[in-house]
């Protein structure tokens, strides 16, 4: 499949905004659908829609198949070695409240700590806060450099003999930091400590290894990756699946329930209580052969280029600030402009079909920290091109122009 | 709907230039208010003497143009007048970002009006419209809020 072509298989940029063609720079926040996974969609609904794992007529062997199919498509794409290990969960924050929630609620007690970093979204924060409040156990923040960049040693700094969990992200959504999973992964395994990546940036725009890596959770939103909305995978490592209690109770997820005893079902099955998404995963598996079909490595180079050009561009104008300076970046460039507020910004670039993001994006612990209220976010994904840049660099002219700067 | 329509010369004016920020002194009610989504924030300070008067307003905040715009314009229209009129301008200034009605008081002037009137673009864009009337929320929070 060719890059240049491929705005073609997005239904979405067939129509025009305020008049403009659709230049679509909000991938982190969701990415577009191609059309074969909108497709699927219906085709599943219209021919073998059933409810999964329950009943044994035809639909619904037909449905349960294609289901599992996904698990298994899902567990080969990111190396994992069980398919007990995939977990189908509502999104990347259903994955990180799964894990606070049973591993949390069994190891992490008064005066344990939970390793964070200023680099999170508040989906890898708050469920950890929630923990705080009922355990009273401690949250710790590794720092971020002036660079947007969090290494090694500073994790090193932070971890105690008390540290329970450490839980940090792929990719920053707002510096665009790639960080150093690996050896952070390595450190606190010659430590002996679990380790969650929150995987929703990360996802999309890099391959994936989760046994090279060594993670223990590592958190994916499918939305992220041209699938579709609601769904989310938590992929956790047979041990843990095996020792975790379950989540949420309800329907499927039992062994045998008596009046007085109820045993459980194992994992996946285990995590996932009541009707399950299930048009939403039998699709997924559509989207993960579109990323197939490009292939991850052309994805990153293609992604990575159009980056370097918009991050080139963009620092010819003194008047943009953009947040973080990181050695390795991905897809990320988030900025702001000397008196323009981020919210006008996005307005003024939507007047010309351009959408980005403005706000916290989810990250007040790292906006408080660089002491701004808010930034613009430009993110690429894989139907961007440079023209797309060049588009977003003259919007951000005419910014100025309204604003007489 | 022109870009120009929500960004009026006396919009860019107030937000480079806000009236009445910061602490006024001898403040008996206050409120603030925070857009969790975006970030924006406004307090508002008001002194209300023995007559029902608003002897004194201003507001701190950060935010977008058209929120802080929206502030300045709040206190320049408002200071000075008395609890029930401006009670009154400010459902008008929220009924005119709702149903587009027209601001009609006799007793603003013709300026007033002209001013207040500026941040009626906003109605075109949804997402905004929050930007615009939280000063004006948090103006009638703070008047039934004492210190």
């Amino acid at each position: 499949m060719e890059f240049s072509n491929i705005k073609s298989k997005f239904p979405i940029f067939r129509q025009k905004i305020k008049g403009k063609p659709l230049i679509y720079l909000d991938s982190a926040n969701s990415s577009q659908k191609p059309k074969l996974v909108i497709d699927e969609i219906s085709r599943f609904y219209e021919t073998e829609f059933s409810n999964v794992g329950r009943s044994v007529h035809t639909l619904a062997v037909k449905a349960t198949n294609k289901f599992e199919e996904t698990r298994d498509l899902m567990k080969s794409y990111i190396n994992a070695k069980h398919r007990e290990e995939i977990i189908f969960t509502k999104g990347a924050t259903e994955a990180i409240n799964l894990v606070a929630n049973t591993y949390g609620e069994k190891y992490i007690n008064t005066g344990d700590e939970i390793l964070i970093t200023e680099l999170e979204h508040h989906s890898n924060y708050v469920p950890w806060h929630y923990l705080r409040k009922k355990k009273g156990a401690i949250i710790k923040f590794a720092s971020v450099n002036e660079n947007g960049e969090i290494n090694v040693d500073e994790f090193k700094k932070q971890i105690t003999e008390k540290t329970k969990i450490i839980a940090f992200t792929h990719i920053s959504n707002v510096t665009g930091t790639v960080m150093p999973v690996k050896k952070v992964i390595d450190l606190a395994k010659s430590k002996n400590i679990p380790v969650l990546i929150d995987g929703t940036q990360g996802a999309p725009h890099s391959s994936l290894d989760v046994q090279d890596l060594g993670c223990d959770f590592y958190a994916i939103s499918c939305h992220k990756m041209y699938g579709p909305n609601g769904l989310g995978v938590l992929y956790a490592k047979k041990h843990w699946v095996e020792k975790l209690p379950p989540y949420q109770g309800g329907g499927g997820m039992i062994s045998e329930v008596k009046k007085d005893e109820i045993t459980y079902a194992d994992s996946p099955t285990k995590f996932e209580a009541g009707t399950m998404q299930t048009a939403e995963v039998v699709a997924f598996a559509k989207s993960i052969k579109f990323i197939q079909n490009l292939g991850i490595k052309n994805i990153e180079k293609h992604e990575s280029n159009i980056l370097e050009y918009g991050l080139e561009k963009l620092r010819k104008d003194n008047s943009i600030n953009i947040i973080g300076n990181p050695k390795n970046r991905a897809s990320i460039i988030s900025f702001t402009i000397k008196g323009i507020h981020p919210h006008d910004i996005a307005t003024i670039l939507d007047d010309d079909g351009v959408a980005i993001r403005a706000g916290h994006h989810c990250c007040q612990i790292l906006h408080d920290k660089l002491g701004i209220p808010a930034s613009a976010r430009a993110s690429i994904g894989v139907y961007n091109d440079k023209e797309d840049i060049d588009v977003l660099s003259e919007s951000i002219k005419k910014c100025k122009k309204v604003f007489q700067i | 709907m022109e870009l120009k329509e929500l960004y009026q010369e006396i919009i860019l004016d107030h937000a480079k230039n806000p009236r009445n920020k910061g602490k006024c002194e001898g403040y008996n009610h206050d409120a603030k208010a925070h857009n969790t989504l975006c970030g924006d924030k406004v307090h508002i300070y008001l002194k209300l003497d023995e007559n029902k008067n608003i002897s004194r307003l201003s507001f701190e905040g950060e935010g977008c143009a058209i929120s802080l715009a929206s502030a300045s314009i709040l206190t320049d229209t408002l200071k000075g007048r008395d609890l029930q009129f401006s009670k009154k301008v400010t459902d008008d200034f929220l009924n005119m970002l709702k149903n587009k009605s027209k601001i009609t008081l006799n007793s603003l002037t013709d300026d007033q009006i002209t001013t207040i009137s500026s941040l009626s673009g906003v109605q075109e864009f949804p997402m905004r419209i929050k930007c615009a009337t939280m000063a004006w929320h948090t103006l009638l929070s703070a008047l039934e809020k004492k210190v």
